[in-house]
């Protein structure tokens, strides 16, 4: 019986005996006299839950700790004495004994493999039963433990809202769990990394080329520099340049001038811009604007050195990817003006253009500064648009029809193709992740500070 | 006596020639001003226009394929199957070991010519196993059958575009070659249903987006079964429960910043976490869900503790006043009433997961994957990562399939906020 069935078994069960701890509290209850403390539906739950908890915690841990046992079980029996020795091979040979025992392979390619199939076959029918037995039993003895305890006096309600209110709990430590694991993990690889490499290096160095790094020594080839300022000019220069004005002019014209059915039309539209997939983009950005951008440039501008993957091209489309997210937050911010400084200068005589050069987007200022910077960390965080778009050279150049390569870009280089974990190059993959990490973190902390002092001066 | 009083103000003059002209000025500015906004706002819809037009235009033929009429002549072929071998067990053995790729190839230079054989896909030829297999009896005599060009004579069916590409003294020649096959009654389009039930492959005109599809819904099924239940109690725990104290701040200040993180970084904890620690199988679709719930999740609180927060108190008020427990509370009122703004957020969180493909070529999921996932452990790739890996193919015959695949998440998502919105429009209340 796969574990499968068996949650399903047992959560039956649990059914089952949510039903009957319910007829038996109303079978208890006198006519007469006091009512019950909780409502039947909290008894049935009280043994639902005391049924099924311990059972399920039981069998994920089984389901853990089984495979183990089994295959130790099967290197422990007479036929896994022919197996060879190196470490790949053998993992090979049980994997496909394994699968031919479960039946998800039928025919076996290794003489070997068909020699462990009874034992594994054996194995696996023998952890299976004391999974199911112990499983049930735990079951059974927990259901029937708190089905013995129901009585109409019994606290179950209060018991069952305690088992809730740790579930919240736990559900909610799952956040800090997943902030932690991204920390640990980033921090412990890119300590391993810099147990390699220089951090100094890594950080000052202007060389990058990962690739030649693992035929010869690792030094001198992980200088981070050239994706820093690739990562720079794509998403905090070029896409900046396309996002803020774009935006802007977009949300107040949406907000100060557009009538009530343009707005409510064209909001929308422009949200979809941030809805589209970026691989969408980035395909776009690859397939038609690239082109287009290195045409203009050798033909009009006789850039020559123009790339077909220029920093432009990805850096234009993911501008137009950010612009709803500008314009919203300005959006935001304009309408967090009191209205009385718009009354105030309107009164004065000022233009409407006037009025939201001179009051309105100095007010907001701040709050749209705190808007771009989380633009920013959007923009240098975001992977399709650049992998699919920007080139993969590291240089150093500011010219924009050139191509750069970025952070995201690297990390997934490094991190595809050829994959053992412990070579400097999956590690630098990982340092890269924790500068782009703390960066969008430093960068999100210092926009919401910005935005929340902005809201409070004018609460 | 006040002599410093200060002097009357001649009133001004807005009549004047300078005035008039500052004025004009002015009402130049503001209209100069109001077309700049215009501007931007239909530079920023037009982008999104050309972005659809040009998809939809260069994926409108990823959705059909062209096919061309080859006779095959099974009893005078050098193909030795016999209809009673395909009946018994060893149908599969006997299929495989024949050599059908070369009957259809010579059955194709017999019909057409010494360049018949690069007129049908490389491919075409599992089409007629299949059916033989269906219907072995057709080994007796002679079958015509509706192959899949290749993409050489496919290209021949767009006639000249005018393109540089089409100038090409080959791409003439194919495109001659077409209209004369056109005029013969030889070849035919149509709607491709391969392009939607089959799999991955090397040859364009045998792919099909089932299985990234199918993986995409394996790996949003993960996704929503874990990112929900946690997110949506969170979302409670934090409305509700949470005493405020620094455990509640970390767990808000951790859940906000994760909302931040960039997605690829998702990709390496998934990478470090679920592959190197716990070694669950690599590209399979139960990391990919893992990966994507957490990422999910901080979208499905925020919406949550909103939708929670918009509940009055006085609806708590009187649950409490009446009696009720706090989870009586929350599960008889005020989830009910915020479930419509969960479910919103949890539609908007999954469209997200949906288009996303950074954190999924990180944990591998950019496998060549033939075959449609049976399991959440199987190799599997997801719809937007199987664009990424088709977009990245050197064979020009993928630049519409990129763009129809491209049109189908498009249209997945475009049903998902088309569905959170009638969700939010029906079921929004004001308080």
């Amino acid at each position: 019986m796969s574990a499968f069935a068996l949650f399903f078994l047992v959560a039956g069960l649990a059914i089952i005996g949510w039903v009957s701890a319910r007829m038996r509290v109303l079978r208890m209850q006198p006519v007469a006299g006091p009512r019950a403390h909780s409502l039947p539906g909290y008894h049935g739950w009280y043994v639902a839950l005391w049924l099924a908890i311990p059972a399920l915690l039981f069998l994920i841990v089984w389901s853990v700790v089984s495979p183990g046992l089994i295959e130790q079980s099967v290197l422990a029996s007479p036929a896994a004495n022919a197996l060879p020795d190196a470490r790949i091979e053998r993992e090979a040979i049980l994997n496909e004994a394994r699968a031919l025992a479960d039946g998800s392979l039928q025919a076996a390619f290794n003489e070997e493999a068909r020699a462990l199939v009874p034992a594994f076959e054996q194995a696996i029918g023998f952890y299976g039963m004391i999974g199911i037995v112990a499983t049930l039993i735990l079951a059974f003895a927990g259901g029937a433990f708190a089905f013995l305890r129901i009585r109409p006096d019994f606290r179950a309600r209060n018991r069952v809202e305690r088992v809730v209110m740790w579930v919240l709990l736990l559900a909610s430590l799952i956040a800090i769990l997943t902030t932690v694991g991204i920390v640990a993990s980033l921090l412990f690889e890119t300590i391993r990394f810099f147990g390699r490499v220089s951090i100094v290096e890594f950080v000052f160095g202007t060389h990058w080329s990962p690739q030649s790094a693992s035929a010869g020594g690792d030094e001198g080839s992980f200088g981070a520099i050239p994706l820093f300022w690739g990562t720079v000019l794509i998403g905090a220069i070029i896409a900046m340049i396309v996002a803020i004005p774009l935006g802007l002019l977009s949300a107040i014209y949406l907000t100060q001038y557009a009538k009530p059915r343009v707005r409510s039309v064209m909001k929308p539209v422009l949200e979809i811009l941030a809805g589209v997939p970026t691989v969408v983009y980035g395909y776009f950005a690859a397939l038609t604007v690239a082109p287009a951008v290195r045409d203009f440039a050798v033909n009009v501008l006789g850039v020559s050195s123009a790339s077909s993957e220029s920093a432009i091209a990805a850096g234009v489309v993911m501008g137009v990817m950010i612009i709803p997210f500008v314009s919203s937050m300005a959006d935001d911010s304009i309408a967090a003006v009191p209205g009385a400084m718009r009354d105030g200068s309107l009164a004065m005589g000022a233009t409407n253009s006037e009025t939201i050069k001179r009051v309105l987007v100095p007010a907001a200022l701040p709050g749209i500064v705190g808007g771009v910077l989380l633009a920013v960390s959007r923009a240098i965080g975001e992977t399709m648009i650049v992998v699919m778009a920007a080139g993969l050279a590291a240089n150093l150049t500011a010219n924009p029809f050139e191509s750069v390569t970025t952070v995201t870009v690297q990390i997934v280089q490094l991190l595809t193709g050829d994959q053992e974990f412990d070579s400097s190059k999956t590690l630098a993959a990982f340092a890269l992740g924790l500068v782009l990490f703390v960066v969008t973190l430093l960068l999100n902390i210092v926009a919401l500070g910005v935005v929340k002092r902005f809201r409070e001066a004018y609460e | 006596m006040a002599t410093n009083a200060p002097s009357p103000r001649q009133p001004t003059d807005w009549n004047t020639d300078a005035m008039q002209r500052r004025i004009k000025a002015r009402y130049r500015a503001e209209k100069r001003f109001r077309f700049y906004g215009l501007f931007a706002v239909v530079l920023s819809a037009g982008f999104l226009a050309f972005l659809l037009v040009t998809m939809i235009s260069s994926g409108a033929r990823g959705f059909t394929q062209t096919e061309l009429e080859v006779p095959i002549n099974f009893a005078a072929s050098d193909l030795f199957l016999d209809p009673a071998q395909l009946a018994g067990d060893n149908a599969d053995a006997a299929l495989s070991a024949a050599d059908i790729e070369g009957v259809v190839r010579s059955a194709a230079i017999e019909a057409y010519g010494e360049d018949g054989g690069d007129l049908i896909s490389n491919g075409s030829w599992i089409r007629v196993r299949d059916a033989i297999a269906a219907d072995p009896q057709l080994l007796t005599g002679t079958e015509t059958f509706w192959l899949q060009a290749s993409t050489e004579l496919d290209f021949g069916s767009r006639g000249d575009t005018g393109t540089r590409r089409a100038q090409l003294p080959e791409r003439q020649a194919m495109i001659s070659r077409w209209n004369r096959l056109e005029e013969a009654g030889q070849v035919r389009r149509g709607f491709s249903w391969t392009f939607l039930t089959a799999s991955d492959s090397s040859d364009p005109t045998l792919v099909g987006i089932w299985g990234a599809l199918k993986g995409s819904l394996l790996t949003m099924a993960v996704t929503l079964l874990l990112a929900f239940p946690i997110g949506v109690l969170t979302a409670v725990y934090l409305e509700e429960y949470a005493p405020q104290n620094r455990w509640t701040d970390i767990i808000e200040v951790s859940i906000n910043n994760l909302a931040a993180v960039p997605s690829i970084i998702f990709g390496l904890l998934g990478l470090a976490v679920f592959i190197n620690t716990f070694q669950l199988p690599r590209s399979a679709a139960i990391v990919g869900g893992l990966t994507l719930a957490l990422m999910t999740m901080p979208v499905i609180v925020i919406a949550g503790r909103n939708a929670i927060k918009s509940v009055p108190p006085s609806i708590r008020d009187a649950a409490l006043g009446i009696g009720a427990s706090r989870v009586q509370v929350l599960a008889h009122h005020v989830l009910p009433l915020s479930l419509p703004g969960i479910l919103t957020g949890t539609i908007i969180g999954m469209s997200r997961a949906l288009g996303e493909t950074a954190p999924l070529l990180l944990i591998g999921m950019r496998a060549f994957v033939a075959t449609p996932p049976g399991g959440l452990t199987d190799p599997a790739t997801a719809l937007p990562v199987q664009i990424f890996l088709w977009s990245d193919e050197l064979d020009p015959g993928f630049v519409e399939k990129t763009s129809a695949a491209i049109i189908v998440l498009l249209v997945a998502l475009l049903a998902m906020n088309g569905i959170a919105i009638w969700l939010r429009n029906k079921y929004e209340q004001r308080w």
